[in-house]
């Protein structure tokens, strides 16, 4: 390698697109933990369509995922990319948008046929040109037919080594950005070793060739990034959704209840219920319900025998879920609904990300039904958040939903691993034995919390239900008054959890002429861009919230203290609407996007800087 | 273990609310009558019933046990009852549940439960109507019924529930009368001691929306005796007061016949088993109907499956637990691949 050449950067974006056949997502998770594991700081944005395979070549088909690595922590994937890697004319069509001025093209010159550009609807022959992309470092190399050589000793048929040319493209960004490639050969060796090994071989032969073609050209720039300066400790690659899986089963260790979960398939919820049904050794247990209603109703059940209950879904599960969530705020049962948001109504954009479910989260049920709703904000505190919806549902005894959203669970980063010593014990107020005067089911601590007494117990044997209760029997009531009582404690139950959680914080100063107000998993944008526009010198601050019901107890005063507020989501504005029924009179700007994508730094910027004019 | 309950200790203090004359009283009456004997045949201590309940007036069931109850909502009561006992397969789990509950609105938890076996007694009140609602067809009203919902009758046909269950290859099914108190007890006992899935129907009376709905085979002692046939494992199939009349098997096909008539001798009857996994002959006796046939009551099919879904659940969590190199979150956090800053 000419070593002389190497040129240093603090950020690079790559993204890799082709048909959603081509293996991209591996490419680019290949790419990223490399990176992760050589110490950048790492954020992944896989965007996808629906369909498995969708329609050869054309642009709607398109698979793409961007990564951006940075020699300092890095907290969102990159609105513009340096690199593209694009398998065919229509991913580089797709993709010309989002392509940092001069940025590196490289396009495989064999995909570039008379089919495949009337498929991708190019008029011309000539993508490039058609496209404006000559002051671009457009490079075509031949990477199917260059695969093919490279594997024609292999023995492998036609089809098998033409599905390798993903793992050349690798090789040429391997070369690229100097990376080492152990860490995909490891992969690749232990994924294919009992089905295939041959296939592995040529996989790890095709990202040699791919590097040796690059090195040997010389029209690749080298780039360096260096890693990151990190707070020390072990480290590892983490998606949201996993994060998710484990955040939960570590609130199952920390308060001694088995993990149970009851779930339906569906994106982008589904690998959270895959990662739960793994960790059996762990004592959890996993249903895969016939649908969703069997989903939260099994764990509810689950909930009523003393587990850790938990249920995962996106928007169209929690529609279908609501009627039962409403009989768990009744039965006054711990409880997590995770909502892996994803674009809607009815089906929707299922890969897409959004921020559309808060309103039904909220309020999304007959009758006046609290439930606790949290949000996390990026892939690896969706542990945190998922440890944190568990305790606050098992302690007051109520359902909590947790609110992530497409990007946070596919999306990945590099993650600080923490020790479970430095997590709280949960404490659920378990009932052992009856009270002198009888157990009483609806009776409560200072939390208003009730008492969980599963069956088994002795002499705790009670009837709990969907109809209205006694207050304190817990018996079936119609009583007029008693129903406005519960009506009240069952919200006071909720509002008094504002009491066990964090003040909301600010980044930035208290006088800021601008705040922006966030939620949930567009953190990673908004903190970016405030700092950067705090960097040239403006005045402006962030408040990112993570608890909406409740909303932490210092929200109205901190909100009132601006002058000027931005509440930025990726829907139409139901943040903004929930906090001006909170607060009255509050004066709010908005700034909303529903494109089925997260912000882009640029947007949110001009917009801030437009409004600190 | 002798726990020597009697029915008082499963009574709860709370006023039956049903109709006068309805026939859950007598099934109430049955599954007290029941869990004593269970107890002791099964080792079940009291604080270990758990019973669960949708939506109907069958689901009120489980305000009037003093056992662990949960009264859910409509058509759930499968689902959530698997949960419970997935999350704790040490409890003695019921399901009390309706025509309306489990066939229409809640009939996939329904087929699904029985799909994967998990160890539930199901006892599941047919009265053919929708009671609480005052009043619609349901989904075993006889075709061309006129309720409030079709007033010129129905036009479509009802589920029979037996068939149902054997159809999604349940592995325990019994059918009894509300007036048959001690069969439907019995049929309660054996349900509870199957491993696997246990689904009794109860041929219910509402007498104040669909009264005498079952009547026609029924009505009386008299009329049951003639037009209904007890099904014992491993005992012929006789009927009628004077056990003179059998079921053969003919042309593919099931037949009455009286002994001593057109030829037809004792040993030409068929012996009961229910015991058989093939659920050819089940699924016949299942659907027979009044007037045709007489309607098969007792335990109709009862076969052994050691694919139990809660036990299967729960071994798979220690088999994996065993082998593991993972024994605690810690251990997790710093599974696969990790590298030190």
């Amino acid at each position: 390698m000419n070593t002389s050449n190497i040129r240093t950067a603090e950020d690079i974006v790559i993204r890799f697109s082709g048909d959603s056949g081509d293996g991209m997502q591996l490419t680019g998770t290949l790419f990223s933990d490399t990176s992760a594991l050589l110490g950048n700081g790492i954020s992944t944005f896989p965007d996808y369509p629906a369909e498995i395979r969708a329609p050869q070549g054309t642009v709607a088909g398109v698979s793409g995922f961007q990564v951006h690595i940075g020699s300092h922590r890095v907290d969102n994937p990159g609105d513009y990319c340096d690199v593209l890697v694009a398998m065919n004319p229509a991913a580089l069509k797709a993709n010309r948008r989002w392509l940092k001025r001069g940025a590196t093209v490289i396009l495989d010159g064999d995909s570039i046929t008379e089919e495949n550009l009337r498929r991708a609807g190019f008029a011309t022959t000539d993508p490039v040109e058609e496209l404006g992309l000559a002051e671009y470092n457009v490079v075509v190399p031949a990477i199917t037919s260059m695969t093919r050589e490279a594997l024609a000793e292999t023995g492998l048929d036609h089809k098998s080594i033409v599905k390798c040319k993903n793992m050349f493209a690798l090789g040429i960004c391997f070369f690229m950005f100097d990376r080492p490639a152990e860490h995909a050969e490891h992969y690749l060796t232990s994924k294919f070793a009992k089905k295939n090994p041959a296939i592995a071989e040529a996989n790890i032969l095709a990202i040699k060739a791919g590097h040796n073609y690059a090195a040997n050209t010389h029209q690749f720039a080298n780039t360096y990034v260096a890693p990151a300066e990190l707070e020390k400790g072990t480290y590892r690659s983490i998606n949201g959704n996993v994060a998710t899986a484990w955040g939960f089963i570590a609130a199952s260790e920390k308060s001694g209840r088995p993990l149970f979960c009851g779930s339906y398939p569906i994106t982008p919820a589904t690998v959270i219920l895959e990662e739960l049904a793994k960790h059996k050794e762990l004592g959890v247990k996993t249903v895969q319900a016939e649908d969703e209603i069997a989903g939260i109703c099994t764990s509810i059940g689950a909930a009523f025998a003393g587990n850790l209950a938990v249920t995962t879904t996106s928007g169209p599960g929690l529609s279908l879920k609501s009627e039962a969530l409403g009989l768990a705020v009744m039965a006054e049962l711990p409880l997590v609904v995770v909502d892996v948001q994803r674009g809607g109504p009815s089906t929707g954009l299922p890969t897409k990300t959004e921020q559309s479910d808060l309103m039904q989260a909220l309020y999304g049920r007959n009758g006046e039904c609290p439930a606790v709703v949290v949000a996390a904000s990026s892939p690896s505190d969706c542990f945190h958040y998922a440890f944190t919806a568990a305790k606050i549902a098992m302690e007051h005894m109520t359902p909590v939903v947790l609110l992530t959203d497409g990007f946070i669970a596919n999306g990945s980063e590099p993650w600080r691993i923490p020790s479970m010593s430095d997590y709280p014990t949960i404490v659920p107020p378990i009932v052992e034995e009856a009270p002198e005067g009888g157990f009483m089911p609806y009776a409560r601590n200072e939390k208003l919390a009730r008492g969980w007494a599963f069956p088994g117990k002795e002499g705790l044997e009670h009837r709990i239900g969907g109809l209205e209760k006694d207050a304190l029997r817990g018996s079936i009531s119609h009583d007029p008054a008693n129903h406005q009582k519960m009506v009240r404690t069952r919200a006071e139950k909720v509002a008094r959890t504002a009491d066990y959680i964090p003040e909301q914080e600010v980044f930035g100063a208290e006088d800021a002429d601008l705040l922006v107000v966030g939620w949930g998993g567009t953190r990673g944008h908004l903190h970016t861009a405030v700092e950067q526009l705090q960097r040239e010198g403006y005045s402006i601050a962030l408040a990112h919230f993570n608890y909406i019901n409740p909303l932490p107890r210092n929200t109205e005063q901190l909100l009132r203290r601006y002058g000027k507020v931005v509440v930025c989501e990726l829907n139409e504005g139901q943040f903004a609407a929930y906090l001006r029924q909170e607060f009255e009179g509050l004066h709010l700007e908005q700034f909303n996007k529903t494109e089925g994508q997260p912000f882009t730094i640029v947007e949110l910027t001009e917009k801030f800087s437009e409004l600190l004019k | 273990m002798e726990y020597k309950y009697t029915p008082a200790d499963f009574k709860s203090d709370q006023e039956v609310r049903w109709c006068p004359g309805c026939g859950d009283h007598a099934i109430l009456n049955a599954v007290q009558r029941a869990l004593p004997e269970i107890a002791d045949a099964l080792d079940i201590p009291h604080h270990k019933f758990t019973f669960v309940s949708g939506i109907g007036c069958s689901s009120r069931f489980i305000y009037y046990m003093r056992t662990f109850g949960f009264h859910t909502i409509h058509g759930r009561a499968n689902a959530v009852a698997t949960g419970i006992k997935v999350a704790n397969p040490d409890l003695s789990v019921w399901v009390m549940t309706g025509d309306g509950d489990s066939l229409a609105i809640g009939g996939n938890h329904f087929i699904h439960a029985i799909r994967r076996n998990v160890n539930l007694n199901v006892v599941l009140f047919n009265n053919e109507i929708y009671g609480l609602t005052k009043g619609q067809y349901s989904p075993t009203s006889k075709l061309g019924k006129i309720t409030k919902t079709s007033p010129y009758g129905t036009v479509e046909k009802p589920f029979n529930p037996g068939e149902l269950v054997i159809g999604a290859r349940g592995t325990f099914c019994a059918r009894s009368i509300d007036m048959e108190v001690m069969l439907t007890k019995e049929c309660m006992v054996e349900g509870a001691k199957h491993e696997g899935m246990s689904v009794t129907e109860v041929l219910q009376n509402c007498v104040i929306f669909n009264d005498k709905t079952h009547a026609m085979f029924a009505g009386d002692k008299a009329t049951r005796a003639e037009n209904t046939i007890t099904l014992r494992h491993g005992e012929k199939m006789l009927f009628g007061a004077a056990r003179n009349k059998g079921l053969v098997f003919e042309n593919m096909r099931l037949k009455v016949v009286t002994i001593g008539e057109d030829g037809y001798r004792l040993d030409d009857v068929l012996t009961h088993d229910a015991h058989c996994e093939d659920t050819t002959l089940h699924t016949m006796l299942a659907a027979m109907k009044w007037p045709d046939y007489p309607v098969a009551l007792g335990v109709i099919r009862s076969v052994e499956d050691a694919a139990v879904y809660d036990q299967k659940v729960a071994a798979q969590v220690e088999e994996v637990r065993a082998t593991s190199r993972i024994k605690c979150v810690d251990d997790l956090l710093r599974s696969g691949e990790t590298w030190e800053i």
